[in-house]
């Protein structure tokens, strides 16, 4: 990458170094128009995010909506099959995990709502790094506008949905067990009802419920920002064949990288969207267990 | 890798599209899916009747070919038996017959032998007569012999 940027930096005075590509590129377009300072700062809202996911949101309920509104149970359609195989497989892993059937009218919808969603914001990931970001900027005007595409890579758009999970899981542990019958077994699970273990048993639930949520949103994260980061790479690669003589092989390298990450991407994208929706599944499952 | 309001928002839209595929999503898929279920398994149990059915009317059929064919040779050998029957019947009719007719045939031969010989009897006497009055005319008054003469025709 070393030569990439000296290339670039060469021969286009103008151009980014490296570097800033990539710092470039993982700035969100936020409300402040400039990249965030604190770690933490709840008057910032991300635009590129809440936007790209409401899109895709709709995007994937609208398609399903088109289905469920002329279903028929004779012969289906193949968009009608595709979204029966979808929902069917998303329904038994619902019911092998969520016991409870009336738990299930508003789990097993909202795990098909993940899978798809997920599967959606992750896909974006397939469109080349540069494209909609490029556009934007010429929209926009600003050739220095921030836009990532991507609303999984940005944690606060997979910590959002698992913290979404978490409430569900607490709104199901009260549920079933009723307030007293949680908090009790907040005090006493799992090593035992004894006056002097309640501290940590609480201590042991806390920290479970935390490790949960923010491993939940983490991996998906984690998945979702280092393939969109291994693209930018790729994409510096094949941009460094401008003047070099080994330039010609970083072009076609990039072509062939960029290719197979694309490629095997297909499969992180849906596993991720899977993996998330089985846990959403396992944890809600787990509030409805008691100790 | 900054926390900010998104996180909020995202949570917001999180529930939201869940709420709507609950809602719109879905039960009238879900719906479909048990109906199409409940209507191949409807049909194949109406398959597994109809096999049951075929099976059933099969054996009826053969059954009632079997049947037919018994009543058929059952028919034929009463038949048969009947005919021989008849056959015996008219033998002996017809032997019956036959005896009558050969008892009234003999029987009017021997009314005719006797109405014959009655015959030839008159015929006799009256020869007698002719004869015994080409003899007698002289001599014999025929009325004042004439109880002499019906003797002699008695014994004839």
């Amino acid at each position: 990458m070393e030569n990439a940027h000296e290339a670039v930096a060469e021969h286009a005075a103008n151009a980014p170094t490296a570097g800033e590509y990539i710092v470039h590129h993982l700035t969100h377009f936020n409300s402040t128009g400039h990249a965030q300072s604190a770690v933490i700062d709840f008057s910032v809202i991300n635009v590129d995010t809440v936007v790209f996911s409401i899109l895709m949101g709709i995007l994937g309920l609208f398609v399903m909506w088109r289905v469920a509104k002329s279903v028929t149970s004779g012969v289906p359609g193949r968009m009608q099959a595709a979204v029966e195989i979808v929902l069917e497989m998303v329904n038994n892993q619902a019911k092998g995990i969520v016991h409870s059937e009336e738990s299930r009218k508003f789990v097993a919808p909202l795990a098909l709502t993940v899978f798809i969603w997920i599967f959606l914001m992750n896909s974006m990931d397939f469109l080349p790094v540069d494209l909609l970001p490029s556009l934007w900027q010429a929209a926009s005007g600003d050739h220095h506008a921030f836009l990532r595409v991507v609303p999984t890579a940005d944690l606060n758009g997979t910590l959002g949905m698992s913290i979404g999970v978490l409430l569900v899981c607490i709104w199901y542990n009260i549920k079933i067990k009723g307030l007293g019958g949680w908090v009790h077994e907040l005090f006493t699970a799992p090593f035992g009802s004894h006056p002097l273990l309640y501290p940590i048993n609480f201590a042991m639930q806390m920290i479970e419920f935390l490790a949960k949520t923010v491993s939940h949103g983490m991996r998906l994260f984690g998945n979702m920002y280092a393939g969109e980061l291994v693209f930018m790479l790729i994409a510096l690669m094949g941009a460094a064949w401008a003047g070099t003589a080994t330039g010609a092989f970083l072009w076609i390298g990039g072509v062939i990288a960029g290719s197979v990450w694309a490629i095997f991407h297909i499969l992180i994208v849906a596993l991720q969207a899977f993996i998330f929706m089985m846990l959403t599944l396992v944890y809600i499952g787990q509030a409805h267990e008691s100790h | 890798m900054n926390l900010n309001a998104t996180l909020v928002a995202q949570l917001v839209v999180f529930f939201i599209l869940a709420w709507f595929t609950m809602k719109f999503v879905w039960p009238p898929i879900v719906k479909a899916l048990d109906e199409r279920a409940k209507k191949i398994s409807d049909g194949l149990a109406a398959a597994d009747r109809g096999k049951h059915d075929l099976e059933l009317a099969t054996k009826r059929s053969a059954e009632a070919l079997r049947e037919g064919k018994e009543k058929a040779s059952e028919l034929i050998a009463g038949a048969d038996k009947r005919a021989a029957q008849i056959i015996d019947e008219a033998k002996s009719q017809a032997k019956v017959e036959a005896d009558r007719i050969v008892a009234a045939a003999k029987a009017e031969i021997e009314q005719e032998v006797v109405r014959a010989k009655e015959g030839l009897r008159e015929r006799v006497a009256e020869l007698a007569v002719v004869g015994a009055e080409k003899i007698l005319r002289r001599e014999i008054d025929a009325k004042a012999h004439a109880d002499i003469l019906s003797t002699i025709k008695q014994d004839l």
